[in-house]
């Protein structure tokens, strides 16, 4: 795309995306190019032997830019990308793109058949094998477009810190982002929860999402970014730039006097969790200074299996989990899938609406024998690892469904169970609902989603999304006034948890734990260490009194102290 | 034709990380090496689609053949290689 657009603009210009990872950025864009297909009116080839060549060539030089990627990112992206490195030098895959050849296919499509081959085989494996499927589909992208003479997709090679913009980010390639040059990342499409957002949270790498135009700002303009409000300015004046830097200074001084448990000024405790979703995950959230994990996703257990996995096999994978995390608590919660990500082995049929039917503890419901198997695992690895091993069902509407949940995880002999809050019925009657159960976590992605009838994954509705939604936080109020009645502590593990003066609200109103991608903990940590529980809930009746999202947003910033706003 | 069974020791079974290791090791030895699951057709041993597409798991036994000069020491030192979890080193 780079090559048909005006030179770098010189005209100062300031848009609004959702700012997704905190921090500020300046730097020069490098554009993600898309992926490539083979073009439609590609017909047979003329030399098959020439053709061959042709593919060859492409293959090796695919091999050669990936080991070249190699030898510039650290350890473990460098083993991601020689692995990778040695399936485009696979002798299987040109043998397979000959067949192609000779069955009358053009090259590039040659070259996308031999590589759907194996993919095939590998999903049909699952488990650790399906996931190679995103690298091979990746080489054969590179060799379509290697082969077409186009750019390759992917990041383009750089050299200086740049700020990295694309329409999404696939999860291999933000992982394999070297952190050293990449210093900011802007996406057009994406959401608050999309892959973008949540693994540059875990990196500590400034973001924005949804912002319009994005991927048509010329590559090597210079842009500056602001991962907190989300604003994002292209061709910035050198004043704008000194002052978020200022500003980005300034936090980091303010956050490295603070650490430990998370307390309000007056002393109460909140609980400093971080949101994980695999082993890698917690290695790295169990090196930093924060009290647990508020959750742990389960679904890469099962997402890519054919057959369900085995207690024997989720023990090694919780062990693992839980190791970093011994005399932390851990919270665990039950496989959450539906329709829209079924599993191969316990698919209920399609749905019209996956996001309300048979999901979450509806699932576990109709298949109680996968419930158990992974309760006995978690049972296990808890009481091998010394974790404080603590589990909640998804998708909770009824106090019956809790009984039912709270019962099951005791005869497994795990001695905590809880439920999320994400259903507004639930949350409505969180007294009964809580009262079964032992903990309640508010998950206000979900909530929000229920709440305001408006599908997560559909960027266009993100206002609607927005968690400063009066009707979401009037329904987290209700959940958490039911969560004192029955005397039982509520959480908040949304996204949300991580948004300081958000969080302030929450505390506000009763929460006591919050989780987030941990790369958020220090900024929530000082925010509440400025404010005591009585201005915590002056801010949430200043958020619940507005009659607008923004509304909420104003009063509360606003109203907070100004030590924490001027560092926002 | 040397002929060797060795259990797979890697906890992620032989993908990723463990496949390009062997696939690394049995192109070095520059031989004819061939890799399979008892029963099963074998498959080139320097191909890493072919030995990941075997699927291989933890605990799972494979069969590694090789002709030629040296290839009994080409399979000792391939079945130490699976016999040790090399995700976890």
């Amino acid at each position: 795309m780079a090559e048909s657009e005006t030179p770098s603009q010189t005209q100062s210009e300031t848009r609004h995306g959702i700012g997704v990872s905190p921090g500020t950025a300046y730097g020069p864009v490098v554009q993600v190019a898309p992926p490539v297909r083979p073009p439609a009116d590609e017909g047979a080839v003329d030399d098959e032997e020439a053709a061959l060549a042709d593919v060859r060539a492409a293959f090796e030089s695919v091999a050669v830019s990936l080991e070249e990627r190699a030898t510039r990112v650290d350890d473990t992206a460098q083993q991601i990308l020689k692995a990778t490195a040695l399936i485009a030098r696979d002798k299987g895959l040109v043998k397979a793109a000959a067949k192609e050849l000779a069955a009358g296919h053009g090259r590039a499509h040659s070259i996308a058949n031999a590589v759907e081959t194996y993919a095939a085989q590998f999903e049909a494996l699952g488990g650790y094998f399906a996931e190679r499927v995103a690298d091979l589909r990746d080489v054969g992208s590179r060799a379509v477009a290697a082969v077409l003479g186009v750019p390759a997709p992917g990041v383009p090679p750089f050299t200086e810190p740049s700020v990295i913009v694309a329409e999404d980010l696939a999860p291999a390639e933000t992982a394999t982002l070297d952190r050293r040059l990449v210093v900011g990342i802007v996406t057009e499409a994406g959401g608050r929860t999309s892959h973008t957002a949540i693994l540059a949270a875990q990196m500590g790498i400034p973001a924005v999402v949804q912002l319009a135009g994005a991927t048509e700002i010329a590559a090597g303009t210079p842009i500056a970014l602001d991962g907190d409000t989300g604003e994002v300015t292209i061709a910035p004046d050198m004043e704008l730039v000194t002052a978020q830097r200022e500003r980005a200074a300034r936090r980091a001084e303010a956050l490295s006097h603070l650490s430990g448990p998370g307390r309000t000024s007056d002393g109460a405790e909140v609980a400093l969790l971080a949101n994980i979703g695999g082993v890698e995950d917690a290695v790295a959230a169990g090196a930093q200074d924060l009290e647990g994990v508020g959750l742990f996703r389960t679904e890469f257990v099962y997402l890519s299996a054919t057959k369900a996995p085995t207690v024997e096999e989720q023990t090694e994978i919780y062990r693992g989990v839980f190791a970093p995390f011994e005399g932390r608590r851990v919270v665990v919660r039950t496989l959450d899938a539906g329709a829209d990500k079924p599993l191969k082995f316990a698919d209920l049929g399609p749905e019209e609406n996956p996001a309300l039917g048979r999901r979450g503890l509806r699932l576990s419901a109709e298949r109680p024998d996968l419930l158990d198997a992974q309760l006995e695992a978690l049972a296990v690895a808890a009481r091998e690892t010394g974790a404080d091993v603590r589990v909640m069902a998804p998708m909770v509407a009824t106090a019956e469904e809790a009984a039912w949940f709270a019962r099951r995880v005791r005869e497994n002999g795990l001695p905590k169970a809880g439920v999320m809050i994400e259903v507004p019925g639930a949350a409505l009657r969180a007294h009964d609902v809580l009262g079964e159960v032992d903990f309640g976590s508010l998950g206000t992605n979900d909530l929000a989603q229920y709440t305001m009838a408006a599908d997560r994954m559909q960027g266009a509705l993100s206002d609607l999304l927005d968690p400063w939604q009066p009707g979401v936080l009037d329904v987290v109020g209700l959940a958490c006034e039911g969560a004192a009645r029955a005397e039982r502590p509520i959480g908040v593990c949304g996204e949300s948890a991580g948004d300081p003066l958000l969080a302030l609200v929450l505390v506000g109103l009763g929460v006591s734990s919050l989780s987030m991608a941990p790369s958020k903990v220090p900024v929530v940590r000082l925010a509440l260490s400025l404010h005591s529980v009585a201005e915590c809930q002056a801010l949430a009746a200043a958020a619940r009194g507005a009659r607008t999202a923004i509304d909420a947003l104003t009063a509360v910033r606003e109203a907070a102290r100004t030590e924490l706003t001027d560092l926002l | 034709m040397a002929t060797r069974t060795v259990t797979i020791a890697s906890s992620v079974g032989l993908h990723a990380r463990p496949a390009a290791l062997f696939v690394e090791a049995a192109s070095a030895s520059g031989l004819d090496v061939e890799i399979a699951k008892p029963g099963e057709d074998p498959v080139d041993a320097t191909s890493i689609l072919g030995v990941m597409a075997l699927g291989a798991r933890h605990g799972e036994e494979v069969v590694l053949t090789a002709d030629g000069d040296g290839a009994d020491e080409t399979l000792d030192s391939l079945v130490e290689l699976l016999s040790r979890d090399l995700d976890a080193e």
